[in-house]
């Protein structure tokens, strides 16, 4: 049980009249939402300096209910948005939260291409393996043979690995975390959030509407022992990228910081002055 | 200071004189040089220059920097004009000033990237899904493309709409002897912000010229493309959604007695030629021939601004017109809209040309 000292953690919303969400009962993005604001708090990250960028999807709703400057884009453009917020003011705090398919499938190309700049932004990836808000359709995280909506025969795609990928595309940090480990979870966003450069946090999630019931796992009790059952520290494994079946969580990659974008276009803009 | 320019050149000059700080775009011929400038000077004058992966994520960007406070451009052609025009429509939508530059090229798909075309003029106004308003200027000359980007940027901050800069293959090209003016006139609202707690990012009370907030303000806003409240925040509401297409259709219907430019010699003529961008180039040229070859006057009406069409101010331009001659460099496209705007028995010739070749006057004076 986490204590609220005061009402710093209420604030943070915009309880007037946004609420109650839209998300299901059970929806792991609730707890996603309630983690990712306690590590604002942790590490006092003012409503004022913060905007937090979305596109499309049950995911991309969180921004809404913060009370902070929110960016709810298209669908798959979050971190193109993002990455015009933080060039044109790079004193915010630019958070981008979205789903599987928002960030991996419409948005993957733009998700390797802010890696590679290493822009200095945070990106949650709330993975629930599927297409939540359109009714359970696979995504590009969906393991192959498994049933969706758009695939009642079986998934016959490969599905990828979100960690695996932004580490490769030039992340500076990667972590993946459940929504059943959320003391866990806290603390991979603080070290997400403190790092300067791309950092990401794959947040494995459950989606009891859709997910659960298509893959026979059962309601969101049941979907939460099976993120215990599955997941295994990234400590107790010697390869954390080729685990079938198994959530590594923990910090998969952290490597020595570089100089992020806005600090180099601001050499850039020095260069430029003397020709 | 005399200078020789292409009008790209000056079309990124203007747009820098106007207070465009950032530009976010993906190269594609024939526009490219408008980005290559940028990239030079803008980081000289405190902006940012980023070339983005692909152009769906250029305009997302700019609408980024937009939200974020900075008066931003993008710049393309045909195929990337078509993939940016969801993010147009955010623009719309979220109400975000910004120019989008479209150098014309033969279409559709790749179609001609070297050549010219003027076909882009209906997906200008059509291009994004939804009813919507726009605006879109064409420029005929080097020193237009600088003129024209400059109204741009005012237009769009004044009405917080997307402006769409339709250039084609040949005024970005072209170069010409030009002076361009060192300071230009740049919109300023006149009133303050009001305070966070009285603030609402969508006030109509206000013909859309108040000050808006940008992130980083402390306004705490919620920008979104769902059909939202005054306040930003989504609904759907049957009411609110029709307040929300209004408020956006009447940014173009309350303002119609200073949204227009048309530029007119004539017009009392039987024959008056309605032309816009380089194909007016051939227009004027026709005009001038043909009344040296006669001695008869030939009327011409050239539209700066296509879009919104300027129906009311064409219908009187037109009342004494026997014939009007439309040119243009795709298969008719702004024909029908010049049609509409004369009696049944005026006829109105449609002037065609689309193997990528400039209109000449030649054509044009075989139909005066």
């Amino acid at each position: 049980m986490i204590e609220l000292k005061d009402d710093r953690f209420l604030e943070y919303f915009r309880l007037d009249e946004r609420f109650p969400h839209i998300l299901c009962p059970g929806c792991g993005i609730g707890t996603t939402m309630a983690t990712m604001v306690r590590a604002f708090l942790e590490l006092g990250i003012k409503q004022d300096e913060l905007c937090v960028v979305s596109g499309i999807g049950c995911s991309s709703r969180v921004p809404g209910y913060l009370d902070c400057d929110t960016f709810h884009t298209l669908h798959g453009r979050a971190l193109p948005a993002a990455t015009g917020v933080k060039l044109a003011k790079p004193e915010l705090k630019v958070v981008v939260i979205g789903g599987d398919g928002d960030i991996m499938a419409i948005g993957g190309n733009h998700f390797i291409h802010a890696a590679r700049r290493n822009l200095d932004i945070t990106v949650i990836v709330v993975n629930n393996f599927t297409y939540a808000m359109t009714g359970g359709q696979y995504s590009p995280t969906t393991p192959t043979h498994e049933r969706a909506a758009t695939a009642p025969f079986g998934n016959v795609e490969r599905s990828f690995d979100v960690c695996f990928l932004a580490r490769a595309a030039g992340a500076m940090f990667v972590a993946r975390s459940t929504t059943f480990h959320v003391a866990h979870l806290k603390k991979m966003l603080e070290l997400a959030l403190k790092k300067t450069g791309f950092s990401v946090v794959e947040v494995i999630s459950q989606c009891p509407t859709f997910y659960g019931r298509y893959q026979g796992i059962g309601d969101a009790v049941q979907m939460l022992e099976w993120l215990r059952t599955r997941a295994v520290d990234v400590s107790k494994v010697t390869d954390p990228w080729h685990q079938k079946d198994k959530f590594v969580i923990g910090v998969l990659h952290d490597q020595q910081e570089i100089a992020p974008y806005t600090q180099l276009y601001e050499e850039v803009r020095e260069r430029s002055k003397g020709k | 200071m005399k200078q020789l320019l292409s009008g790209n050149e000056a079309c990124a000059i203007g747009a820098i004189r106007a207070g465009v700080r950032f530009f976010a775009g993906y190269p594609i011929t024939p526009s490219t040089e408008i980005a290559e400038y940028l990239s030079r000077e803008l980081p000289r004058v405190g902006g940012t220059f980023i070339q983005m992966e692909d152009e769906i994520g250029s305009i997302c960007c700019m609408n980024g920097a937009t939200a974020a406070g900075v008066k931003a451009m993008t710049a393309t052609s045909g195929p990337g004009f078509s993939l940016m025009q969801e993010g147009i429509g955010y623009s719309i939508m979220a109400e975000l000033p910004c120019i989008i530059v479209n150098v014309m090229r033969g279409g559709p798909a790749t179609g001609t990237p070297t050549r010219t075309s003027q076909a882009d003029v209906m997906q200008a106004r059509f291009g994004t899904h939804g009813d919507h308003p726009i605006v879109a200027l064409c420029p005929w000359s080097v020193r237009e493309c600088f003129d024209l980007t400059v109204e741009a940027v005012n237009i769009s901050e004044r009405l917080r709409i997307p402006v769409i800069v339709l250039m084609d293959e040949i005024v970005g090209h072209m170069r010409e002897v030009v002076e361009l003016p060192e300071t230009v006139k740049i919109w300023q609202p006149d009133k303050p912000k009001p305070a966070p707690n009285q603030y609402y990012h969508y006030d109509d009370s206000n013909n859309y010229d108040a000050p808006i907030a940008s992130f980083g303000e402390g306004y705490r806003i919620h920008l979104t493309g769902l059909t939202h409240r005054k306040d930003g925040f989504p609904t759907d509401d049957p009411e609110i959604i029709k307040w929300n297409l209004d408020r956006l259709r009447n940014k173009i219907e309350q303002n119609r007695s200073w949204l227009w430019d048309i530029y007119y010699e004539d017009i009392g003529s039987e024959t008056v030629i309605v032309c816009y961008g380089s194909a007016a180039r051939a227009g004027m040229e026709a005009k001038r021939q043909f009344e040296l070859k006669t001695g008869r006057r030939v009327g011409i009406v050239r539209l700066r601004m296509v879009w919104p069409f300027p129906n009311e101010r064409l219908i009187a331009l037109l009342r004494s017109a026997r014939r009007v001659i439309v040119p243009e460099m795709n298969q008719g496209q702004l024909y029908r809209e010049v049609e509409r705007t004369v009696s049944l028995q005026v006829p109105v010739v449609s002037v065609q040309r689309y193997d990528g070749e400039m209109l000449t006057p030649e054509e044009i004076i075989a139909h005066l």
